[in-house]
């Protein structure tokens, strides 16, 4: 057991960093300086650049497209990204529909959908949550009716995420109203542009449109769209989850955003000397350095199955606890670090907008970041449901 | 980066843990507590002898195993989960971690002693006026022909009254508190004008306050490396002791979790409550967390020194609050049996209690980064 880096590791390490240095879009580094919105053309930029050097799906296994790289140069990929503070890649695709159909789909669903899902043709969007079906995933009552060689799907699914630019959605549908709850649910794979389906904006606290409602009404979904067996869904939808849970922790991200709160906190002054030398907001930061170490190693340990959970699964609830929570307490003190300007509502800086915007470009996210990652301890699985689960699966209660 | 154990460390965990299932059960242990001694010195001498893993941390050339920091973890972890009250971290992990880096003469000479379960070493570094700085010292080594001097007054040296030899802090120069100065040293524990008072303490161990009465020690029990080497020991020990709360915590959680399962209130077993679920999750989070950061602490031991002192203090100041969060939880959710010292539960909370503040406690330990890290 050990630390370090192999010489091939550190050379892997060299050339990861020359080629962000070489390929990260400028005009995306602009905007995130500024802390502008990003657009679709934004997030696809980063995605399309790495799918050309093929280094988009890590994780996938290397005959759909994976990199087959081993567990370290998977770490070195996600600290030097964020060391970068490269933007995330949008999860739907990736993390989420991609393993579903490599796991569970049919070869024609697997080269249907696969290659598009790297090269960033297709953009993603999950249909799971309902009004009515929250953390009771599996009450879920959007139904499809078999017609033929069709399911015509009725319903409202909603908190979809960047519903308003996906081509697809992967959908948990109820095929059987008769049987137990999870066992009369399906997993639709279904073209956001199939007449009857309407996306409507959901505005969050921070002025965002990032999530939506979505409506379908006598929506025909060819049958060979159905991933896995009929009323098997569930078994999608559980993978789904875990696999979700895990990409949650955002260990390297957080890294990246302890730093930025530091140079904020150095660049702000507090009476005579800067904020960070101020006793109480230095012992805040050195606290949460404590807790994201902790889940540091807690993720290492569970990559290398050392942890007391049994596999991939519950203990990744453990990780998706403590990662929503590092994130928001990361967000509370960058406004706490900002002061008055965490005030101020930027919204509608045109392009071309050359004004000095008010304040510290630093500041201009704060709250609406904060405000934002409420919802890091709400998705997933609540926090809640988290320790329900790990009270059953790992603790046996 | 590599995240698994090897072969060996994996059989030393095993023979360990077998071993201390049948000789270290709670009744017998309550009983080692009573004998004059405070303990049963037959296990130490079993852990030499029968055993064999004394050595566990040491080179071959001197006798030993060929480990290091993760072997003390593995035995530490492995102690902890009975509470046993034996002297391996003194003897083994800091005097053992001292004889490493002494002069070969002694390290020659005292080495194959520890792991032949002949020596025991307390260490008196705490002074009743420094916490836990380790610079602050009043003791003084004064030179005097060949050797030295020893004089001072050393606070709660667990493991003192069964010592063979002491691993003394004392100064040989400079102010109270400057760290130029500070000078180590391994003496018999037996010399003319050392006075001990001993005592038991709270967690089952045994202790002393000594008296170095104008003690006339050989100019070859000085062990070079000045604070520098006393602070890289005191962090060793630290991640031992993080180690030893990783096995403490896990009995803790697990004795709550097998309660909870079988006391019934309201008709049913209180397992079955939402709040206690919860609870026994964050127990569990809080157990995993000290875990990680025990082997965090014990990875980063051979860093260079700034970084080390910054992962060990980040490990510590975690696994006191995450200790702390455990063993009260576990009391409450006992309820009245909790306080009690009728189960075994109450004797490893008072055990966490005494590591949480052992070395160091959280408030310390995040000072200490955040003056290593977290400059203006």
């Amino acid at each position: 057991m050990h630390l370090d880096f192999s010489p091939e590791d550190l050379a892997f390490q060299q050339e990861v960093r020359a080629f962000i240095a070489e390929n990260y879009p400028a005009e995306l580094r602009g905007k995130q300086d500024e802390g502008d919105e990003l657009s679709k053309e934004d997030f696809l930029s980063w995605h399309k650049v790495l799918a050309k050097k093929g280094w988009v799906a890590p994780a996938w296994p290397v005959e759909y497209g994976g990199t087959g790289w081993t567990a370290t140069q998977r770490y070195i990929w996600s600290e030097e990204t964020a060391r970068a503070d490269c933007i995330r890649l949008m999860p739907f695709g990736l993390s989420m529909v991609g393993p579903v159909i490599y796991t569970f789909g049919t070869p024609e669903q697997k080269a249907k959908f696969l290659p598009r899902i790297l090269s960033g043709e297709d953009w993603w969007c999950q249909g799971y949550s309902e009004p009515g079906s929250g953390s009771d995933l599996a009450s879920l009552r959007t139904k499809a009716v078999r017609d033929g060689d069709h399911y015509v799907v009725n319903g409202q699914k909603t908190w979809t995420t960047m519903a308003q630019h996906a081509d697809w959605g992967f959908f948990l549908v109820r095929t059987d109203p008769d049987a137990k709850q999870q066992e009369g649910i399906s997993f639709l794979l279904i073209d956001m542009k199939t007449p009857g389906i309407e996306v409507r904006p959901i505005i969050t606290l921070g002025g965002e449109h990032e999530v939506n409602e979505v409506w379908l009404e006598d929506v025909r979904v060819p049958v060979d769209q159905r991933v896995y067996e009929e009323n098997k869904g569930w078994t999608c939808a559980k993978f789904l989850l875990a696999h979700e849970r895990t990409g949650i922790a955002g260990v390297a991200a957080s890294k990246r955003g302890i730093e930025k709160v530091k140079t904020i906190a150095r660049a702000e002054m507090d009476g005579d000397k800067p904020l960070i030398a101020n006793a109480f907001f230095k012992r805040k930061i050195a606290e949460l350095e404590m807790d994201l170490t902790a889940l540091e190693f807690t993720e290492l340990r569970s990559l290398a199955g050392e942890s007391a959970g049994k596999g991939p699964g519950p203990e990744s609830s453990l990780l998706k606890i403590k990662g929503s929570e590092i994130q928001q307490r990361l967000t509370e003190l960058t406004l706490e670090a900002v002061g008055h300007y965490g005030a101020p509502y930027f919204r509608g800086f045109g392009e071309g907008d050359n004004e000095h915007p008010i304040g510290p470009d630093y500041a201009h996210r704060a709250a609406p970041s904060y405000f934002n990652t409420r919802k890091t301890t709400i998705y997933g699985g609540s926090n809640e449901i988290q320790r329900n689960i790990i009270a059953k699966m790992v603790l046996g209660l | 980066m590599d995240f698994s154990y090897t072969e060996t460390q994996g059989m030393l965990r095993d023979t360990l843990a077998r071993f201390l299932a049948d000789t270290y059960d709670f009744e017998t242990r309550k009983k080692m507590l009573l004998r004059p001694e405070g303990r049963d010195p037959g296990i130490w001498q079993a852990l030499a002898t029968e055993l064999g893993i004394l050595g566990a941390p040491f080179a071959e050339e001197h006798g030993g195993l060929g480990g290091g920091a993760l072997e003390n973890m593995i035995m530490m972890e492995e102690l902890g989960k009975v509470i046993a009250v034996e002297p391996y971290l003194q003897t083994v992990v800091i005097g053992g971690g001292a004889m490493k880096r002494a002069p070969s003469a002694m390290a020659d000479a005292v080495i194959p002693e520890i792991i032949a379960g002949n020596a025991v070493i307390a260490f008196a570094y705490a002074e009743p006026q420094g916490r836990y700085d380790l610079a602050n010292l009043r003791t003084t080594a004064k030179a005097d022909g060949s050797g030295y001097v020893l004089s001072g007054h050393k606070a709660v040296v667990y493991a003192a009254p069964w010592a063979t030899h002491l691993l003394v802090t004392a100064r040989t120069g400079g102010s109270q508190r400057e760290r130029g100065g500070v000078e180590l040293f391994l003496i018999d524990a037996t010399l003319p004008g050392i006075v001990r008072r001993d005592y038991p303490c709270v967690d089952g161990f045994q202790a002393s306050e000594i008296y170095f009465e104008n003690v006339a020690i050989p100019g070859d029990a000085h062990i070079p490396g000045g604070i520098d080497l006393i602070e890289l020991l005191v962090d060793e020990a630290t991640v031992a002791v993080c180690g030893e709360a990783c096995g403490v915590s896990r009995k803790l959680h697990e004795g709550t979790l097998d309660y909870i399962k079988q006391r019934k209130q309201f008709g049913q077993p209180i397992g079955k409550f939402q709040v206690l679920q919860h609870r026994m999750a964050d127990m569990f989070v809080e157990m995993e967390q000290i875990a990680s950061m025990a082997l965090m602490g014990a990875l980063k031991l051979e860093s260079p020194a700034a970084e080390r002192k910054a992962a060990v203090s980040l490990a510590k100041a975690k696994v006191s609050r995450s200790i702390n969060f455990v063993g009260q939880n576990a009391i409450q959710t006992h309820g009245g049996i909790g306080i009690t010292v009728e189960l075994a539960i109450g004797h490893y909370f008072k055990r966490a209690t005494m590591i949480e503040n052992q070395f160091g406690s959280a408030d310390f330990h995040l000072g200490r980064f955040e003056d290593l890290t977290l400059a203006a």
